[in-house]
């Protein structure tokens, strides 16, 4: 089931998939740097051509991205005017006082796009964790067919269930609730979750679960204080999915909350795109935009070599 | 997996420690019987094992394994909002097949749509692959920034697109008028074939680098020497595509493929924010039609019974997947 790869490059290959991030993430999937000849002969005439046509390729890429920037720092009359400009003439924080402007609702939006992300994250881990030192340490009767269902998740996704789930969360008295949304969205975190954490858990020797509970551990503090440490780089890997899927969820957000001052940010954004007398506040929804991205390339920067790892070992499963 | 772990464990130091310690924990007797401990420790391990998967396998329960079979039940009904649901057999079924030519036509536009998206994706994946393969820093700089729009949601990008295309404020339109260009972008919005491209465009500036990181690694596991010794027998670069390195590939390709199949039969945000299903529901999407069903005319026994067709379709994709991949692991 996994990617061949050859060794050297391997950053993510299934059989780590979390257990070592690799040193450099996206800059680590390279063939191996042993290729020096050709390189060498690559840097030649093909090289300013190569150069040149990743410029214009970084410029067409990044062109959106930056738009929205721009368009959140322009005035309401600039937005107005025709033709448009690409760079504002002159800087405005017009747009960014509006969003922060209770009024507005997107400052609501945002606190509770913070609760559900920060729920789903919290309540993803800890479940996932647990699920993964069951699964990854223990052998006990149907665990190869309770793992199976766990990953059933993974085929049917929770966008064609919504119909019956809204049934379930009425039934249960949590429908138009941020904490509905929080179990539903961390439901189907969990699959690869909990896959994440099983091989992270089984990756650690047994000789080291053995000596502990030899010195006397319980097994709950060699849980606790033993394995815990050990799979961190997993529960990172869980915590970035669980919070960018949950931050950047729109469908289930939008059948499950009916109530206004519930909306998550991209519901909300969407309610300020339909516009009022059919007029949209570009400023508004660039700066809701820029602020929707902003925790999803922080993660990315930041936390890369995980990203990247969980990427390679979600396409591995 | 273990020689990873190795590193931050170290487990060699304390095995001095290690040793006298199991001759104090044998000497203290721990449990009587030693040689029949060994099953009662067992069942006591499952017994935790169990136990900690046991929340995780309960919301899973309720929010997975419960919806999945009430939405067989409610298919078989008439389920309206509020008030009593009433069985009504294939009922659903039927009328999907024959009388709701918009459900149809969502199909048929979902179908079109993954067949024009999934060749570009592939295409333009596996080019950006062979344009950023060279292990150099401008390579890992090109990588970073193919990939960056695949991290932000998929509501934010459509918001983004919505305003960047935008037929007079926009910044497609800025540009392309100050290069001295006048289009009417009205159509990218209201028309099927240019909100269709319009939405395409998008999504493959959003989605191609994640292609791309995918088949890059693929591409890796082409070994070198086989494709120089090919150039030496004078194989022309469309030879070595074609004849080594996609064959070779085909594992990377197949996952990058359903990727994108799977993805695109999903589709929801980019058409329902983007082209809001214009013009006359002719860009209406499989998921948004059962959103529109269910949540908007709160049919959800019919809009059910669609989801249900729907999975049937998933399914189909998956399991050629999986019998794809388990193919060349015969031969």
């Amino acid at each position: 089931m996994t990617e061949p790869r050859s060794d050297a490059s391997a950053p993510a290959s299934s059989s780590t998939p979390v257990a070592a991030p690799p040193a450099a993430a996206i800059a680590a999937i390279s063939p191996t740097p042993a290729a020096s000849p050709r390189r060498k002969r690559g840097r030649g005439a093909v090289g300013v051509w190569w150069w040149v046509g990743g410029i214009v390729l970084v410029s067409l890429f990044a062109l959106p991205l930056l738009s929205a920037v721009t368009g959140s720092l322009k005035s309401p009359a600039e937005l107005q005017q025709r033709p448009a400009t690409f760079f504002p003439q002159t800087l405005s924080g017009d747009a960014w006082s509006r969003l922060f402007d209770p009024s507005q609702g997107t400052l609501m939006g945002l606190a509770n796009s913070l609760v559900v992300a920060i729920g789903t994250v919290a309540l993803t881990v800890v479940l996932s964790t647990l699920a993964g030192y069951g699964f990854g340490r223990f052998r006990f009767r149907g665990s190869t067919l309770l793992f199976g269902v766990v990953l059933a998740g993974m085929m049917i996704p929770f966008s064609v269930l919504l119909t019956p789930i809204s049934v379930v969360l009425r039934t249960l008295g949590v429908s138009n609730s941020l904490l509905g949304l929080v179990l539903v969205y961390t439901t189907y975190q969990l699959p690869f979750c909990i896959f994440i954490m099983r091989n992270a858990f089984a990756a650690i020797p047994d000789e080291i679960e053995e000596a502990a509970m030899i010195d006397g551990c319980s097994r709950r503090s060699v849980l606790l204080r033993m394995f815990v440490p050990l799979v961190v780089p997993g529960i990172v890997t869980a915590a970035i999915f669980a919070f960018l899927n949950a931050w950047n969820e729109f469908l289930g957000a939008l059948v499950l909350l009916s109530d206004q001052a519930l909306f998550t940010l991209p519901v909300v954004l969407q309610t300020k795109q339909i516009g009022q007398f059919g007029k949209v506040d570009w400023g508004l929804l660039d700066a809701g935009v820029v602020v929707s991205m902003i925790p999803c390339l922080l993660i990315f920067f930041l936390l890369q070599r995980y990203y990247v790892n969980g990427i390679f070992s979600g396409a591995a499963k | 997996m273990t020689e990873t772990l190795s590193t931050p464990v170290t487990p060699s130091p304390d095995t001095s420690r290690r040793a006298s310690s199991r001759v104090r924990s044998t000497s203290r007797g721990r449990r009587p019987g030693g040689a029949a401990g060994p099953s009662l420790r067992e069942r006591r391990l499952s017994r935790t094992g169990l136990l900690a998967v046991t929340p995780a396998l309960l919301l899973t329960a309720v929010f997975f394994v419960v919806p999945v079979a009430l939405m067989a039940w409610m298919s078989l009904h008439r389920w309206p909002l509020l008030g009593r649901s009433t069985f009504i057999g294939l009922d659903n079924y039927v009328r999907a097949f024959t009388a709701d030519d918009t459900f149809l036509r969502s199909i048929g536009f979902t179908l079109i749509y993954t067949v024009v998206i999934t060749p570009i994706l592939f295409v333009a994946g596996l080019a950006l692959a062979f344009f950023v393969r060279r292990p150099s820093r401008a390579s890992t700089f090109f990588r970073t920034i193919f990939f960056t729009p695949y991290v932000i949601g998929f509501a934010a990008a459509s918001f983004l697109w919505l305003w960047f295309t935008d037929p007079s404020a926009g910044s497609v339109n800025a540009i392309l008028t100050s290069l001295g260009t006048e289009v009417d972008q009205t159509s990218w919005f209201v028309e099927q074939w240019p909100a269709l491209i319009n939405v395409i465009v998008m999504v493959t500036w959003k989605v191609v680098g994640f292609q791309m990181i995918l088949l890059l690694g693929g591409l890796n596991s082409v070994p070198e020497d086989v494709l120089e010794a090919a150039q030496i027998d004078g194989a022309g670069w469309w030879r070595r595509l074609t004849g080594i390195i996609l064959p070779l590939m085909k594992p990377t390709i197949i996952l990058v493929l359903v990727f994108s199949i799977s993805g695109s039969l999903l589709a929801f945000e980019q058409f329902f924010l983007i082209t809001k299903g214009r013009p006359d529901n002719e860009t209406v999407t499989a998921v948004y039609w059962i959103y529109n069903v269910s949540f908007t005319k709160f049919e959800l026994g019919y809009g059910a019974a669609l989801s249900v067709i729907m999975l049937v379709l998933l399914l189909i994709v998956a399991a050629a997947q999986i019998r794809l991949l388990r193919g060349p692991k015969n031969d």
